[in-house]
């Protein structure tokens, strides 16, 4: 299952794109079709403060909740409002409108910090 | 290694997402969880159930065999019916819940995969200790099994099999022949809808479901593939119980509210420790929760009501039916009341429950 090159990811299967000053945090399809059908996203408020591999909010699936992680440390710019009346965004899109949080990161070279698209298929064994 | 059912090849061809379960290779899902729910709900699927065990029990001594080791009373029980019934240990816990037909030179009993192993050394030490003259066969791994379920199973299968589905009342069986491979059609399931559940040899198996694959493979298919992930959510719905939530060693079927499948009136295992129950009144309820918002409660998550605990989340899922967080839990029996506010904790946070009536969903009448 190939992933997106233009992102960093965390071993546990977040996505972290930079546009402009600003990174875009998701989860990625593997991830999505673990958890199988998404039933709820908890996201954070906009201004919260992150911390680099502490958790920004949960994910629940018919199947498990988990933990979502943040790569960076920084301040939540935006959430995506839509996916609390469609979390089945994730599942259908999650590169794209299945988007999550858009972060003010606090130190600008720190998603280079993350894991490159080739290593976060080795880490998952694929 | 884990073992594969019969139909492990169509699982594949079908691009099913496999897991491991109870030691055998089983599909999780082919489409989604609640695609598959819903049309389940609107027209029809087909589960394998292959990994369910298939104890062939026959002898002089069956009968009175079953009546020690079954809840149920088997006297009353006529050729082409089936019951669903206990088996519990002498303190009346629930070693597993199974359903038992009685054929006209044997009777056959299915259990849980998770419970195979556990039940047929059960049954024979039982018959050991007492002397029955009975066999005991266990055929699981030479025959499969399937569950087509779904309000439009009966007309669909009606066309295609030469019996007639409509005429089997529920919880009766019949045998009949398909393209010379012998099969036994039961009106029972686990879905909470109309449907049967199918047993053939394994060598039929894969070619009977084949020559459905070709009209299951169309969008538009009136009967498609479902796997174990709707058939959790199905039946929690339809609040019948699962072996491993529900009901265990340590949870007797009194407090589980499975009094009307034990006949404490007979001497059977467990017996006398049930009858102890129902003369104090069991110390713990199964009750539905709606719970407030999507959040899903899990197995094991407390339920407290004014910040005290009184009991704990026995499976939670959001209903694809009903749109609502929905889960079964056992309760002190001082609150097992419906319509009581409770709370449920989630990762720490609380939230508001209201306990319902089960089941939560109950199929259309005709």
């Amino acid at each position: 299952m190939p992933v997106p090159q233009d992102r960093r990811y965390l071993q546990t299967h977040e996505w972290h794109k930079p546009e402009d000053k600003l990174v875009v945090i998701g989860i990625t399809q593997f991830a999505a079709d673990e958890l199988t059908d998404i039933t709820y996203v908890k996201l954070p408020e906009v201004g919260q403060t992150l911390r680099a591999g502490a958790a920004f909010g949960e994910i629940e699936s018919v199947k498990a909740t988990a933990d979502l992680l943040s790569g960076v440390s920084g301040s939540v710019t935006a959430i995506n409002a839509e996916l609390a009346g469609n979390p089945g965004l994730v599942n259908a899109d999650p590169y794209e409108r299945g988007w999550m949080i858009k972060v003010q990161v606090a130190g600008p070279g720190d998603v280079e910090k993350l894991l490159s698209a080739e290593e976060y298929l080795k880490k998952i064994g694929h | 290694m884990l073992l594969r059912t019969p139909l492990y090849e169509f699982h594949v061809s079908f691009g099913a997402k496999m897991v491991e379960f109870a030691g055998w290779e089983m599909p999780l899902l082919y489409r989604g969880i609640v695609q598959e729910h819903q049309h389940t709900r609107s027209s029809g699927s087909l589960f394998d159930v292959s990994h369910m065990g298939r104890l062939y029990v026959s002898g002089k001594d069956a009968p009175a065999f079953l009546d020690r080791v079954l809840s149920r009373n088997v006297a009353k029980q006529r050729i082409g019916q089936s019951r669903y019934s206990l088996i519990c240990n002498e303190a009346g816990g629930v070693l597993d819940d199974v359903i038992v037909s009685k054929d006209a030179k044997h009777w056959l009993i299915v259990c849980n995969a998770s419970n195979r192993e556990k039940i047929v050394k059960h049954l024979a030490s039982v018959r050991d200790g007492g002397g029955f003259a009975v066999e005991i066969a266990d055929r699981t791994q030479s025959t499969a099994m399937v569950a087509v379920q779904g309000p439009r199973v009966i007309e669909i299968l009606s066309d295609t099999l030469a019996i007639d589905l409509k005429s089997i009342p529920r919880w009766g069986f019949e045998s009949g022949t398909h393209m010379m491979n012998r099969f036994t059609v039961f009106r029972s399931g686990y879905s909470g809808e109309d449907g049967v559940e199918m047993i053939v040899s394994a060598q039929a198996a894969a070619s009977a479901v084949k020559s459905m694959a070709e009209e299951m493979h169309q969008p538009d298919s009136v009967i498609q593939p479902a796997g174990l992930g709707s058939r959790d959510t199905l039946r929690l719905e339809a609040a019948m119980p699962l072996y491993g939530h529900e009901l265990s060693e340590n949870i007797d079927p009194i407090s589980a509210g499975l009094d009307w499948a034990v006949d404490l009136k007979k001497d059977f295992l467990g017996a006398e420790a049930l009858r102890a129950v129902v003369q104090r009144g069991p110390a713990k309820k199964l009750v539905g929760l709606e719970l407030q918002g999507p959040r899903i409660a899990r197995q094991g998550s407390a339920v407290q009501r004014d910040g005290a605990a009184i009991g704990q989340v026995s499976s939670g899922t959001f209903s694809p039916t009903l749109h609502k967080s929905i889960a079964m839990a056992y309760v002190e029996a001082a609150h097992a009341a419906a319509a009581a506010d409770v709370q449920v904790d989630l990762r720490g946070a609380p939230v508001a429950a209201k306990i319902v009536p089960l089941p939560f969903y109950r199929k259309p009448q005709e």
